[in-house]
């Protein structure tokens, strides 16, 4: 997962952006979800440097059987975006 | 290789006020393997210096570009059709690279996106360490191969000094006493007898502080 | 005699030296190292004036020397390589020798970022023991670093700070060899705590039979506080405080008292090790209690050479 997707999503005006990642010690690729975490932590360092808010981008560990947990995690996600406004580069597209 | 790190991104911000059309560009050589300056931080870079712009409601326009590297003269002549449409060019290459730059296109601004720090190795992927302070006169074969100059912090000849604990280094529990890996190495290699002598007085005439150096090499010129 | 000091007469007479050091001023009076002076006059052979001391920018060692003087008090210049290039280096020392300054310690100097200038261009053109090779050169062959004659000479008394608590433990008394090797004629140790430990170093400089090129003065800080005791156990590279100590000084009723004592026992038990011919005694910002120890001790009256 590279940083730049995170990035570009949220120039395009995305409000928020989460990471959907493997159960922590079940990653097909070993280590994976656990280098997502690290870069998401990073992204959150780069928001704030911008002055945007770094709860807009989260990282979430689920397994793909986990359909509850999935539609779960999208509705924390949303309500926590709702509570912050929507994202200050929205610019006049307003998707 | 030379090794280097971002500046803080206000910095870098402050220093591209005013500044509608950049180049970002970037270096695809020691600033790319130690992730500070290649084709992948450019994007990053220019994301969030666009965001940035987008947010102050101020205008600017990102072009995006990686040269192999920025301190041979072939690789900056492909900038040489498209260098006047900038009004700044952001590099991303370590000093050496912005100052080629600044040399070879007299009309341009030219900014430093990188702190140059040092030249040193990969000590593992993310850590990164000095190891060489281009003193112009080396005397690693008197020293077990490790440079004292790069590595001490008093750049002692006939060390270490006696705020030496632990192997540590009086300034910081971080640092390694470079004189006591010395002498661990020279110990180990049956070679201690080469700390006995007392090190020759340097000559710094071949270091930076003897004044800008340059090689020329008359078998190889043209 | 290569200076012609009184800390050198005592000491190659046979005769067991004091010396102690007086800290200059951040400031411009001469009164604060005249008055340090003249307290310390009677109990000590010659007082140390530091230099820039933990990187802290005070009045120059030099300066202080010249005051001292002044009161017909044996200076011991202070010189660390850190704060100039061996041009200034050079020069200090020819100056120096004209203001009448016989004694010359050679150090390294802790590193500026420990000081109030951290940002300051840490120089170190040459190293400590270079320092002694160069000063031995100019008295004893009159010349400068580069050869060059001097006019006149430069009797100076040579001296060094060694570490017996610094690392490598086994090195110590290597490098000890090496700054005798350059010309140094006199030691003044780092502060000593864990006189067993001491004591080791000692034989094995012993076993080197270093002891009979060079005058060791055994380093003696007295503790003023339960919490410098702490802070010196835990925060200061290359002191080493035992645990009974801190727990002496934990337990005192009367903290400065102990203190004293601790010194005193310190004073008495190195002066029994073969090889120890004086005491260095850094009584940092408590001057006053110098002349105490030096009688409690059983060291006084000072010879008079």
């Amino acid at each position: 997962m590279d940083i730049i997707h995170i990035l570009r999503a949220l120039e395009d005006g995305a409000d928020g952006v989460y990471v959907a990642g493997c159960l922590e010690g079940e990653c097909h690729f070993q280590t994976g979800n656990l280098k997502a975490k690290k870069r998401v932590q990073y992204v959150k360092g780069l928001l704030r440097d911008l002055g945007i808010e770094p709860e807009r981008v989260e990282m979430y560990n689920m397994s793909a059987a986990q359909g509850g947990r999935f539609a779960e995690v999208a509705r924390e996600m949303v309500d926590r975006i709702k509570k912050i406004g929507p994202s200050p580069l929205r610019g006049e597209r307003g998707e | 290789m030379i090794v280097g790190e971002q500046k803080p991104f206000a910095e870098i911000v402050e220093m591209l006020k005013g500044f509608q059309k950049i180049l970002v560009l970037g270096c695809g050589t020691c600033v790319t393997v130690c992730f500070a300056g290649g084709a992948k931080e450019v994007e990053i870079l220019s994301s969030l210096i666009r965001m940035d712009r987008k947010k102050k409601g101020e205008p600017v326009e990102i072009v995006e570009k990686t040269l192999v590297r920025q301190c041979d003269p072939e690789y900056l002549q492909e900038l040489s059709g498209s260098i006047g449409e900038y009004d700044a060019v952001l590099s991303m290459a370590c000093g050496v690279g912005v100052n080629f730059l600044a040399d070879t296109y007299a009309n341009t601004v030219f900014l430093p996106a990188l702190n140059t720090k040092f030249m040193g190795v990969t000590e593992e992927h993310g850590v990164w360490s000095e190891r060489c302070a281009g003193c112009g006169q080396c005397i690693l074969d008197m020293t077990g191969g490790l440079c004292p100059i790069a590595r001490c912090s008093k750049g002692l000849f006939n060390g270490p000094c006696g705020g030496s604990v632990n192997g540590k280094c009086e300034i910081s529990k971080d640092v390694d006493c470079v004189w006591q890996l010395i002498y661990d190495r020279l110990k180990g290699l049956n070679r201690l007898d080469k700390l006995d002598e007392i090190f020759p007085i340097k000559d710094w005439s071949a270091s930076p502080h003897g004044g800008p150096r340059k090689i020329v090499r008359e078998d190889l010129k043209v | 005699m290569k200076s012609g000091s009184s800390l050198e007469r005592i000491l190659e007479s046979g005769q067991f030296a004091v010396t102690s050091e007086c800290g200059p001023p951040k400031g411009t009076s001469g009164q604060v190292v005249k008055r340090k002076g003249e307290l310390l006059k009677t109990c000590c052979d010659a007082l140390n004036i530091t230099d820039n001391q933990t990187a802290i920018v005070r009045m120059s060692s030099l300066s202080g020397c010249v005051l001292l003087r002044e009161l017909g008090i044996e200076p011991v210049m202070q010189m660390v390589v850190r704060d100039r290039n061996r041009i200034a280096i050079q020069s200090d020392i020819l100056g120096a020798v004209a203001l009448g300054v016989r004694n010359l310690l050679c150090l390294s100097g802790d590193h500026q970022r420990f000081g109030n200038h951290p940002q300051a261009k840490g120089v170190y053109d040459i190293d400590s023991i270079q320092l002694i090779q160069t000063v031995k050169r100019m008295r004893d062959e009159k010349k400068f670093m580069n050869g060059e004659d001097i006019s006149g000479d430069v009797p100076l008394y040579i001296g060094a700070a060694a570490n017996p608590f610094a690392d490598p433990f086994e090195f110590r008394v290597r490098r000890l060899a090496k700054k005798i090797k350059a010309g140094v004629d006199f030691i003044q140790t780092q502060g000593i705590f864990d006189v067993e430990r001491f004591s080791r170093w000692m034989a094995m400089a012993r076993d080197e039979g270093l002891h009979e090129k060079v005058h060791v003065l055994a380093g003696v800080i007295p503790i003023k506080s339960v919490g410098m005791a702490r802070y010196m156990a835990k925060n200061v590279a290359g002191i080493s405080v035992p645990r009974e100590l801190v727990s002496r000084m934990e337990g005192a009723k009367d903290a400065k008292e102990e203190g004293l004592k601790i010194a005193i026992e310190i004073i008495e038990q190195v002066k029994e090790i073969e090889g120890v011919h004086g005491v260095h005694i850094m009584a940092v910002a408590w001057e006053d209690v110098v002349p105490r120890i030096v009688e409690e001790a059983g060291l006084m009256p000072r010879p008079i050479v």
